[in-house]
């Protein structure tokens, strides 16, 4: 069972949801993210997500806009991403990338599924790679024995449901609104399309966007196999005054949401 | 029975021996390009406009509807003009511009705009987005929008909307909520992902209205259909006034529209050469240019894959151009597959050398082009003095050069009655 795997089957064993945390590499450094990253991880965070910061990231409002600019404008690389998920990695949490595809097809669809596998990565997000597009990736990523997480959307038909839900592994992406990143509310649609998906999905149903305070996740919690937070901790470490103070504010949400996907409906 | 069968087998080979039938495939790939690269958020979207464009395709009704609006409103067929003292400048040979300058609203942009509004309106959809580099594709869509009532919001990077002043202006005064943006390099690349983001959050009403040959399938075949128009009309332009097809159609390349409508007229005509001319910028050799498929490598941007401008992480490159319709760092994906095919030739053009086109269309024919389709009017000079006096070379003439008078006069320094600097005017 990969790390990914036990991660759920620790949280359901627990009658709870897993708790999802995003962060983009380099921001606001290469080390102060893996500081806020390992922050969120010992405050309660199950499973990582590191953002690749790409120049034109399509489905992310103004706060992850904000961060990946500066952190693209300070130079992080592909490379200081691949060393973020090796130092985070060590936390012993499961440790995923997500990322536009463009720079994964540039870097070399298997030399960075093979390289994200030996930095300890067991998996990668892909908001803009859908199955029909993903041949290289499906095989790229068996190869390497990482997983591969597509979406779904409030829009999407059951026939779409049925054929993610056949390509993805590790978990099942629910996008639970129709927009970007950084909306704080989550919709009425979010349950409906858990729902939808339940048949049809083999692997754990994680909802994302839209979700930053602990209620949420509790609410989120209740018919979600697992919580995603990204824009709400990219935030905190934009309004932060100083790095430390990021850090400090990242774990106190992190322990906030782990309260919040503990707490029974 | 047996004479039926074998035209049917004929007809059959002769389309698939067709460009145009032949690409793109079902899922919208040109060869290696193309094909949709979106949040799943918008599949549905771009099924349900594949659907209704294909019905429409097919439908007499909306074909009627389409070609009722280019006769009375747009003012086609647009004519070809011969410009014998332009060809002077072009070692002589015969140049031909197919005048889109000519359209409503200054552009072919039209073309395509009118299609999409009348898929909008099928749809069932009220409101229509758009990005805009010159402007010129954010005025067809105000103007389409007015005349059929729905409500219009164009994004435009801030650095546009001050190199463009004009045109912001001009899609105000028709109703639409001009955005400007100021994201990244602010222009047209983030017009582009901001009307994204706009789409995905708001697809049930809106429909985005792309104006060029790029983004995820159907956009890319879709808008060369609707521009096709401009290679069908200027063919049979071409026979009556020569007798004969051109030796070259030449156009300017930024996504690549106009080049793809007045190509997909001629691409099955083997012995007509296809050169499109790319925004050399400063040079490619200083890395300042918007040359995507002359100086840029195979990537995935808004949508599709194609030859994009990237540095080796693959992160997009900013593209420099004087021209804004240029100024994009990537291209249609057929025009990947085209150049990839060597069924057309792609050279970049400089900001100077589009200029001295420029003067010269001005000087020689008293018309002032775009200075977009001055790209393709500089890379004709070079061609006619290659080619020779007896060559024919037909030009898209893809738009007016009204929205740029105060660049020009800049360029020129004929500003406040300035006087040319040496060797520009």
């Amino acid at each position: 069972m990969s790390k990914l795997h036990e991660a759920f089957a620790e949280a359901k064993a627990e009658n709870r949801a897993a708790l999802i945390g995003y962060l983009p590499a380099g921001f606001p450094t290469v080390p102060g993210a893996i500081d806020a990253i390992t922050a969120m991880v010992e405050n309660g965070v199950d499973i990582v997500e590191i953002g690749l910061p790409y120049s034109d990231p399509l489905m992310d409002g103004p706060t992850i806009q904000a961060a990946v600019d500066q952190s693209l404008r300070q130079g992080t690389t592909i490379r200081d991403v691949l060393e973020t998920v090796r130092a985070v990695a060590l936390t012993g949490a499961p440790t995923l990338v997500m990322s536009y595809w463009n720079p994964i097809e540039r870097f070399g669809v298997d030399a960075f599924a093979g390289e994200l596998a030996a930095a300890g990565g067991t998996g990668v997000i892909t908001p803009d790679l859908t199955p029909e597009e993903a041949g290289d990736w499906i095989a790229a990523s068996d190869a390497a024995g990482i997983d591969r997480v597509f979406l779904v959307a409030p829009s999407s038909t059951l026939g779409r449901i049925e054929i993610v839900s056949s390509m993805t592994t590790g978990f099942l992406y629910a996008a639970s609104l129709m927009g970007v990143t950084g909306v704080q509310s989550v919709s009425q649609a979010a349950p409906a399309l858990v729902e939808r998906s339940r048949p049809y999905a083999k692997v754990p149903i994680a909802v994302g966007l839209g979700v930053s305070t602990a209620e949420q996740a509790a609410q989120v919690a209740t018919y979600a196999d697992g919580v995603i937070v990204g824009s709400a901790f990219v935030r905190l470490l934009l309004d932060a005054a100083t790095p430390a103070q990021g850090v400090a504010a990242v774990g106190k949400l992190a322990a906030e949401l782990a309260v919040g996907v503990r707490r029974t409906a | 029975m047996r004479t039926d069968i074998t035209g049917d087998l004929r007809e059959a080979t002769e389309a698939l021996q067709s460009w145009n039938a032949q690409f793109p495939d079902v899922a919208g790939h040109f060869g290696r390009y193309g094909g949709r690269f979106v949040p799943e958020a918008l599949i549905v979207a771009l099924d349900e406009l594949d659907a209704a464009f294909r019905a429409a395709k097919v439908d007499p009704e909306f074909q009627a509807e389409l070609a009722h609006l280019h006769a009375t409103y747009t003012g086609r067929p647009s004519p070809v003009t011969e410009c014998h003292r332009f060809g002077e400048v072009a070692g002589g040979a015969r140049v031909f511009l197919k005048r889109e300058d000519l359209n409503h609203t200054g552009s072919h942009k039209i073309n395509n705009v009118l299609g999409q509004a009348l898929l909008t309106v099928r749809m069932g959809k009220k409101r229509v987005i758009a990005e805009t580099g010159a402007g010129q594709h954010g005025v067809a869509t105000a103007t389409a929008a007015a005349l059929f009532g729905l409500e219009c919001v164009v994004y435009m990077g801030e650095e546009d909307t001050r190199r463009q002043a004009l045109n912001v202006a001009r899609m105000k005064l028709l109703g639409a909520q001009v955005v400007p943006v100021t994201a990244g390099s602010r222009t047209l690349k983030d017009a582009m992902n901001e009307a994204m983001r706009d789409w995905v959050t708001n697809v049930d009403s809106t429909h985005y209205i792309i104006g060029t040959v790029a983004g995820p399938a159907p956009f890319p075949e879709m808008v060369r259909e609707f521009h096709r128009i401009i290679g069908v009309e200027s063919r049979a332009q071409m026979l009556e006034l020569t007798g004969r097809l051109p030796d070259a159609v030449t156009a300017c390349v930024g996504g690549g529209s106009n080049a793809i409508g007045i190509f997909s007229g001629f691409v099955d005509d083997a012995d007509v050469k296809l050169y499109g001319f790319e925004a050399g910028g400063d040079g490619v050799e200083t890395g300042r240019h918007a040359s995507a498929i002359t100086g840029g490598s195979v990537g995935v941007l808004h949508g599709q894959r194609s030859y994009v401008l990237q540095d080796e992480d693959g992160q997009t490159v900013e593209s420099h151009s004087i021209s804004a319709g240029l100024d994009y760092p990537g291209v249609g994906p057929e025009h990947a597959w085209l150049a990839d095919s060597g069924r057309a030739t792609y050279i970049a053009v400089t900001d100077t050398e589009a200029m001295e086109a420029f003067r010269v269309l001005c000087r020689t024919e008293g018309i002032i082009p775009a200075i977009e389709t001055a790209h393709a009017l500089a890379g004709t000079i070079e061609l006619g003095r290659e080619l020779g006096p007896d060559a024919i070379i037909l030009v898209n003439c893809s738009g007016r050069g009204d929205k740029d008078v105060e660049t020009a006069s800049r360029w020129f320094g004929i500003m406040d009655g300035e006087r040319a600097p040496e060797g520009r005017a």
